[in-house]
Parts: structure tokens; sequence; C-alpha cells
């Protein structure tokens, strides 16, 4: 699988709340960030959990500012993201 | 957030050990090879490598440029590498400046460069330590008595996938005529997390 997302690009993560194991993190979830690495691939852990097939899969360094995540903060936390947990940004999510 | 660490932990010791007889009675796994490979993993994992990565990458450019890039390929170098567990862990060093700190967390559950660093410290697997500190952590640096400027930028390194993350600290002023072993006794496991200048 090659990867979709270059450094530099906007991300959206996933709004989803499995029922199931996942490693997107709630307080990360529908925020808009800024690709900052590739780390490589690995499988998905929301299908190995519940032992699905899993082929490796690429994962991302994604940089957030606080105030995208907790409305407040002048911070930035980076979180190491699956591909499935993201989408491009939309236009209005551009900075 | 997954649960707090501090809980039911001997239920899961208990499993452990009753998935490990199991594994041992079905001749899966030979017990003195387990004890053997956490005994040489455990025994090597000390903040002492950490604290040699940071002196060496203060004294030596190239170095320091090799392990900003691609901390993995420049480990060797020390003769330490991510390679302990059951497969080698991709290690992200982070470089601390005058306008820029960062610091460590796993905010789902307490993943941690353990061949750098030794085993945690309780306070990095606490929910309180996993909660807080992507939120507000100026206010969790405040209280291990350490006070970044207002103009420093903090970035917070959550190892959410499977990367591992240590802290390059700075140098400390007035450490100018020092040797690797001097100014790697100056370096904290703190410092390494990214709670303490050093």
């Amino acid at each position: 699988m090659a990867e979709r997302y270059h450094p530099g690009d906007r991300v959206r993560t996933s709004r989803a709340d499995p029922p199931h194991h996942t490693r997107l993190p709630r307080y990360a979830r529908g925020a808009t960030g800024t690709v900052v690495e590739r780390q490589g691939r690995y499988p998905l852990p929301d299908l190995r959990a519940r032992q699905l097939p899993a082929g490796p899969e690429p994962v991302y360094t994604v940089r957030f500012a606080a105030a995208e995540l907790f409305g407040e903060g002048d911070h930035s936390v980076t979180v190491d993201l699956w591909e499935s947990y993201l989408r491009p940004a939309g236009p209005a999510e551009q900075r | 957030m997954s649960g707090d660490h501090g809980g039911p932990a001997a239920a899961v010791a208990a499993r452990v050990r009753h998935v490990e007889a199991l594994l041992e009675r079905r001749g899966l796994v030979d017990a003195r090879e387990l004890d053997r490979a956490i005994g040489a993993f455990v025994t090597r994992a000390s903040p002492a490598n950490g604290a040699r990565v940071a002196a060496r990458a203060w004294l030596d450019p190239g170095f320091r440029g090799r392990l900003l890039a691609d901390a993995n390929a420049a480990l060797p170098e020390l003769g330490l590498s991510m390679r302990g567990g059951l497969q080698e862990q991709r290690l992200k060093v982070v470089e601390n400046t005058a306008d820029a700190h960062n610091v460590i967390v796993c905010t789902l559950c307490s993943c941690y460069p353990i061949a750098l660093l030794g085993p945690s410290p309780t306070w990095y697997k606490s929910e309180a330590y996993r909660s807080r500190v992507v939120r507000d952590p100026r206010a969790v640096l405040r209280e291990f008595g350490f006070y970044p400027g207002p103009a420093v930028r903090i970035t917070v390194w959550d190892a959410s996938a499977e990367s591992r993350y240590m802290v390059l600290p700075r140098r400390p002023p007035g450490t100018e005529g020092l040797d690797e072993q001097a100014l790697a006794a100056l370096v904290t496991r703190n410092g390494l997390i990214g709670v303490a200048p050093v």
C-alpha cells in the first residue's frame, strides 16, 4: 500500500467511535492537522485486535494545534496515526 | 482513554503466569529461554544509555545529525539498538532548542523507549500524566519544577502507534570543558522524557 499523504499535507481524523480497539485517541478525533513525517507501515490494530487479516498500512506523525484539539492552549501535540484514520482536509480546513 | 495501570495489576500478572504455564506445558516456549530473553533486555535497559546518547550528540555534531535523521541507524555507533523486544522498534529523537521544547507521553497506554530509559517511572503510566500533559503541558511541567519561558514553543509527542520517542535536551551552559562521561552524568531520565531541562 503506497502512502497517500506527504509531509505538509493537511488531514482530518475520523470522528467514528468504534466498538472495538482502536489507536486513534479520543481527544484527536474529528480534528485537522498537518502531516509531519511518514513512519513506515504497520498492521492496523483495529483489525489485529479482532484477529482479522491486517496488511501493512502507512503510519504518519500528524501535528495538531492544541487550540484545534482542546479549544485552548498555545502548544502542539503530535499523534501517530494509521492512514485509515485520516482523510484529506477540506478547502476550509487548510490553515 | 484506556484504564489506569495502577489498577488490577495482580489479576493481569496472574493471567500472564497462566498463559506462560500453558505455553510451556505445550512445548511452545522454553521457560529458561523466556527468562534469558527478559533478563537480557531488562539488564541492558537503563537511562544511562539515553544519557550517553545525549552526551555524544552534544559533542559530535555528525552523530547528532544522524541521530535526529534516523535514530535506529545511529544507535549502533554506541553499541545500542531498539531490537531488544520481539521486533525492532522505530525510535524518534526530538531535539530541544532555545525556542522549542519537547515532551513525550503515551496517552493510550505506556509506550516508552525501555532500552534507552529503563523501565518507566510510575507517574509516566498514571492517568493523571497521560491525560493532562497533552492538554496543558506547562501546568504539568510546573509541577516538576520546570518553567520553560513563554516564548518557548512546546510540542507533546503522543506515542500512539509503533514509534518510541526520546528527547534530546539542550546542553547546559558552562559545560564546555566536560568529556562525554561527565556530560552523560548530567543527563536525567526526566530530561530525556522532557519534564526537566536536562
